[in-house]
């Protein structure tokens, strides 16, 4: 019998690092071994003995693409643990940040590591060579988040300016006015990235996935909501651990996000929206159908133009915050530390970032747990993978390697946060 | 590219001093994320520099997004970028790139936390013709790259000649003299 190995060192264009084997007996799948991401148990550790006021700059240096998805993380756990709420204009500036970093995430992955796959070329080094432009229009609207979020947050290595009740800064109205000239330019760019995603062709693959996201009574989720699903899911953020667990997966070595009972599920984009359509505003909703999405999208291959409904929203929406905004008269509230355990769940770029802090009475970090979005996609990656491969299966290896790696890009994971190369491997008898 | 000989700068190509323009001429670039051992060795050589002042230098630390990058690089004559690498070689290797002459092999810099790192922002700027005038990199090669604080023993070891030939570069490509404040 014949066998055939190919590796590939790096799964190129994936933040970080992982691993895929794939093993295939006579034109059948056998084998899918998964493992892109370990959660981050050096932080976990690293935070415990350390100030409730450490928790935002620590756990932002887990990822350099999302911190601030971290940092409104672990504050919102944080001001659930002290019983403090946020309120007007200060939750409005973090809705503000957040669509920055939505912004600059989503952008960089539609241009720079999405678009290549479906366009032919190795890298966006190539495709620019070829489409200079639309890559220019890529790196100017990623530009336009990376200002707000520095605006915001500081221009420093990782934003600075975040804090347990609020911001160490705030800005005046008219700074923040000085970014709406820049923002309506990336809102037209971001509906043109819309049009243009909505023209590349789709492999037609769907399943029956459950799509888990937060959902707010008025707004499109960013901080605050219950979590749902598309299968009945409807609880409050304190509940997910008695919901969500992760399993030990033997064959792999690596850990498996699981609802309880039921098995795999989605997060990010594609979950946000079709579980939050209604919630969009007039514009995204309006583009979004004038390129023929319906208000649900299953087809994971088509979350690059959710991904960019979703850029077009956060320019809308960061537009509308700075119009309506007054400077508050304190940049925080204050925080009285207490013994408790707080709980905190956002909408990172990716999808549902939970942090759970246990706190005692002088505010010293007892216990954390953080479940990234990747860490919680990992299983539903891997169903793909065992429902993809075996239509493709006839593609000669290198071919079949590109495929597989577009279909894993299609969650965008971040694993920079986690394992180190992603080596892909697939063996033929 | 030049790899390292510890008693000798040679190979060194000197920035052209008839090009630098402006007040703050030179940009230099830590690169790095301090929570993954080696990887912050970029951002180490960035933090000593910092305490010595250059009166034609701007140095700064970023995380290693390329389009960042390509950003912060725009208005500057020469830009000096340093981060970790790894490329097979003994750790503390210091591999040093003319990006004028020479290719960024995109492996090397993959232990960054950004796929678009280092090595894209480079050839995609070269791609779409925005290249700075000069622009030099260093790779540290580093031997640990898991979740930890701190340089291992041969990274830690390659720091100083690292600043050494990043003060060379700077004191070749501009006539004024630099202050160090200890």
């Amino acid at each position: 019998m014949k066998s055939r190995t190919i590796k590939v060192d790096y799964l190129a264009r994936v933040e970080g690092e992982g691993a895929l084997y794939v093993k295939i007996k006579d034109n059948t799948v056998v084998d899918i071994k998964f493992k892109i991401f370990e959660p981050p148990r050096f932080f976990e550790a690293f935070l415990r003995g350390r100030n409730y006021t450490e928790a935002p700059d620590i756990t932002a240096r887990i990822c350099g693409i999302c911190p601030i998805a971290y940092q409104m993380s672990s504050v919102h756990a944080m001001e659930d643990a002290f019983g403090v709420k946020i309120d007007g204009q200060l939750r409005a500036l973090r809705r503000l940040i957040y669509c920055g970093e939505w912004i600059e995430s989503h952008v960089l992955h539609v241009y720079m590591l999405h678009a290549p796959d479906f366009l032919g070329y190795p890298d966006a080094i190539q495709m620019a060579k070829d489409h200079p432009d639309i890559v220019q229009r890529g790196l100017q609207l990623k530009k336009a988040g990376n200002d707000l979020v520095a605006l915001l947050g500081g221009r420093e290595i990782h934003p600075i300016n975040v804090r347990v009740g609020g911001f160490y800064k705030v800005p005046t109205r008219q700074e923040l006015a000085s970014m709406s000239e820049k923002l309506k330019w990336a809102r037209d760019a971001a509906l043109e990235t819309v049009r243009w995603t909505a023209t590349l062709h789709f492999p037609d693959f769907e399943q029956d996935y459950e799509f888990v996201a937060l959902r707010h009574p008025e707004e499109y989720p960013f901080n605050e909501g219950r979590l749902v699903s598309n299968k009945g899911l409807d609880i409050s953020v304190h509940d997910y651990d008695n919901h969500f667990i992760e399993e030990h997966v033997q064959h792999s070595n690596a850990l498996h996000s699981v609802h309880k009972g039921r098995g795999s599920y989605f997060v990010g984009p594609l979950a946000r929206y079709n579980l939050n359509f209604d919630k969009l505003s007039p514009l995204a909703q309006e583009t979004a159908r004038s390129v023929g999405l319906s208000h649900v999208c299953r087809n994971p291959f088509q979350s690059i133009i959710i991904r960019s409904v979703e850029v077009l929203y956060a320019c809308d929406e960061a537009l509308r915050i700075i119009e309506q905004y007054e400077k508050p008269d304190k940049p925080a509230l204050e925080i009285q530390p207490r013994v408790s355990t707080g709980y905190g769940c956002t909408e990172a770029p990716r999808g549902i970032l939970y942090h759970r802090y246990r706190i005692d009475d002088e505010g010293v970090i007892l216990d954390a747990k953080i479940v990234p979005p990747t860490s919680q996609n990992q299983k539903t990656i891997e169903n793909d993978l065992w429902q993809f491969i075996p239509q493709h299966i006839k593609l000669p290896n290198d071919q079949l390697t590109l495929q597989c790696e577009q279909a894993i890009r299609n969650y965008d994971p971040c694993i920079s946060c986690a394992t180190h190369f992603l080596k892909l491997k697939i063996e033929r008898e | 590219m030049e790899k390292n000989s510890p008693q000798s700068h040679q190979g060194h190509k000197e920035i052209p001093k008839h090009e630098i323009q402006n007040e703050y001429p030179i940009l230099i670039v830590g690169i790095g994320n301090t929570y993954r051992s080696d990887d912050a060795v970029g951002l180490c050589v960035a933090q000593h520099l910092k305490r010595q002042t250059f009166d034609c230098v701007n140095v700064i630390e970023e995380s290693g997004d390329g389009a960042a990058l390509m950003d912060s690089w725009k208005d500057s004559d020469a830009i000096i970028l340093m981060d970790a690498v790894h490329s097979g070689a003994q750790p503390g290797t210091i591999h040093r790139f003319d990006v004028h002459t020479q290719t960024i092999p995109t492996k090397f810099f993959h232990y960054s936390t950004h796929a678009f790192g280092v090595a894209e922002a480079i050839e995609l700027a070269r791609a779409l013709k925005q290249l700075p005038q000069n622009l030099i990199v260093y790779g540290i090669e580093g031997k640990s790259f898991e979740a930890g604080i701190g340089l291992s023993l041969e990274v830690e070891k390659a720091v100083e000649e690292v600043m050494m030939r990043v003060k060379q570069d700077i004191l070749n490509c501009s006539p004024r003299k630099y202050t160090e404040y200890h």
